[in-house]
């Protein structure tokens, strides 16, 4: 399993990587693969103001559905719109082309509160 | 104490996904997934390890009475060799249990139940069986049941017997003993995914189980065989319409509403819950078990949500899922009579928000 360096994890599994005041935002290659195949991605509001924990789509796997929770604080400036015809993406590549919003950051200094890949892996027990 | 079956070795060593159910650990899924799966058994030929069904004999002068005692199908019907898919009621026409019944000999039987359910059928069988002539066995832990599913299942298979299995001489719903693989088995042209597919039956060790698993694989290398998990069982009976007892059916539901009168026969005579199926189909079901497809939305309907017409609740969804065949959202529920006609439109209720629906006659494939 793996688990990038340069990107901030959450207790719910999504990882976010900053460029300047953008979040890019995704599910962990844990999350996916404890997910199995992803068949849809629901985001309804693409413009949404998010505070940090705030729910702001979900994601539908064969086996089950889980709510997609937002890392920090901001507004959704772009969907992924490459997953509405391959959502399996997400599980095939979940740290690249498999990212699913990017948002504007309200409050960077909220990515403090946000694991490490060390810690983030140490929880997971690996 | 969780149960293992004599193939949990060889599915850890695929790297399964291992999952409790019914009781035991048993693969989900392998590394290819459920939808990559699901599609191996229609296309090609897949494996499932379904050991942990249960596996009842009655034998002996009473053994036809009490199959039709407690079963709602007519088993006189049954020739030496011949299967049927039949359902054990409650006096209250609640569902014991789904089944499968093998006639083995005019006096023998067997009798196939979910495995989640064994305990429940086998006190409900020998309470049922008190003062007839007859013996039950309930010998679950001693067979292995291996589901060989998908178009190239028969010549995966005709390859390990020279037991005819042809569809000329093992129809549908037929089985016959006879060695497979080198091992004595129960070869049954039966499955739980609508594809050309068998069930095995056979006793033995971890060796044997091993053994007849491998020679499987040996076979079927050609025709590019895999080993599948429940979660594809899932999706693969779901496209056929089947139901899933917990899912669809259970002890609050009658065979009628469920859409099971066609192995539902008032006219064999007395059985276990016909007074009250009599009753149903007299004054007609209050709900009917539909099938739908949800419409644009990304959007599973789950076990549980409930269907809505407007703001009247008009039932609930019993199961769905993604069909990867048709890749649409589709499922099963509960609705009132007059919405249970095809193309009737429902709404389903998730996370606040109703998601439209239509119903569709089953099944969907």
């Amino acid at each position: 399993m793996n688990f990038p360096e340069n990107l901030k994890y959450t207790e719910d599994h999504e990882w976010i990587r900053v460029e300047g005041n953008i979040g890019i935002i995704g599910v962990s290659d844990h999350a996916q693969g404890e997910l199995g195949d992803i068949v849809y991605i629901d985001i309804p509001d693409h413009e949404a103001s998010l505070a940090q924990g705030d729910t702001f789509g979900t994601i539908e796997a064969v086996k089950t559905v889980a709510d997609l929770l937002s890392p920090v604080s901001g507004k959704i400036i772009e969907v992924n719109s490459g997953l509405n015809d391959a959502p399996e993406t997400v599980n095939k590549d979940p740290y690249g082309d498999g990212w699913i919003v990017k948002i504007e950051l309200a409050n960077p200094s909220e990515l403090d509160s946000l694991m490490d890949a060390a810690t983030y892996k140490s929880k997971l027990g690996h | 104490m969780i149960k293992t079956t004599r193939f949990t070795q060889i599915h850890k060593d695929l790297s399964a996904k291992m999952v409790e159910f019914a009781g035991f650990t048993m693969p989900i899924q392998y590394p290819g997934g459920i939808i990559s799966e699901h599609n191996i058994v229609r296309e090609k030929v897949g494996v499932f390890d379904v050991s942990h069904m249960g596996e009842f004999e009655v034998n002996g002068p009473d053994a036809l009475a009490f199959v039709q005692k407690i079963t709602t199908n007519d088993a006189s019907k049954l020739a030496h060799g011949g299967i049927q898919y039949s359902a054990m009621c409650y006096e209250d026409a609640g569902i014991v249990d789904d089944l499968l019944v093998y006639r083995v000999a005019d006096d023998s039987f067997m009798l196939v139940v979910n495995g989640a359910n064994i305990d429940k059928d086998w006190a409900w069988c020998v309470k049922n069986a008190e003062g007839m002539n007859l013996k039950l066995d309930n010998v679950s832990d001693d067979i292995n049941l291996l589901a060989v599913q998908g178009p190239a299942s028969r010549s995966t298979l005709q390859k390990l017997t020279d037991e005819d299995i042809s569809e000329d001489t093992l129809k549908y719903y037929n089985f016959k003993f006879g060695k497979l693989a080198g091992i004595e088995m129960l070869i049954s042209r039966t499955g739980y995914t609508g594809e050309l597919g068998f069930e095995l039956y056979f006793r033995g060790d971890d060796e044997v189980a091993r053994l007849v698993w491998d020679k499987v694989f040996e076979a079927g290398a050609e025709f590019g065989i895999e080993p599948v998990g429940l979660g594809c069982r899932d999706t693969l009976r779901l496209e056929k319409g089947y139901c899933l007892y917990g899912n669809d059916i259970d002890q609050t539901t009658n065979p009628i509403e469920a859409g099971l009168g066609w192995i539902t026969k008032l006219a064999k005579g007395e059985f276990n819950g016909s007074d009250v199926i009599t009753k149903v189909k007299e004054n007609k079901p209050s709900r009917h078990l539909v099938g739908f497809v949800v419409g644009a939305d990304k959007f599973i309907a789950r076990h549980g949500y409930k269907i809505f017409d407007g703001e009247n609740e008009i039932g609930v969804v019993t199961s769905g899922n993604l069909s990867p065949t048709l890749n649409k959202a589709i499922g099963m529920g509960y609705v009132t009579p007059e919405f249970k006609n095809p193309g009737s439109k429902i709404e389903i209720e998730a996370r606040g928000k109703k998601f439209v629906a239509e119903v569709i006659k089953l099944p969907f494939l």
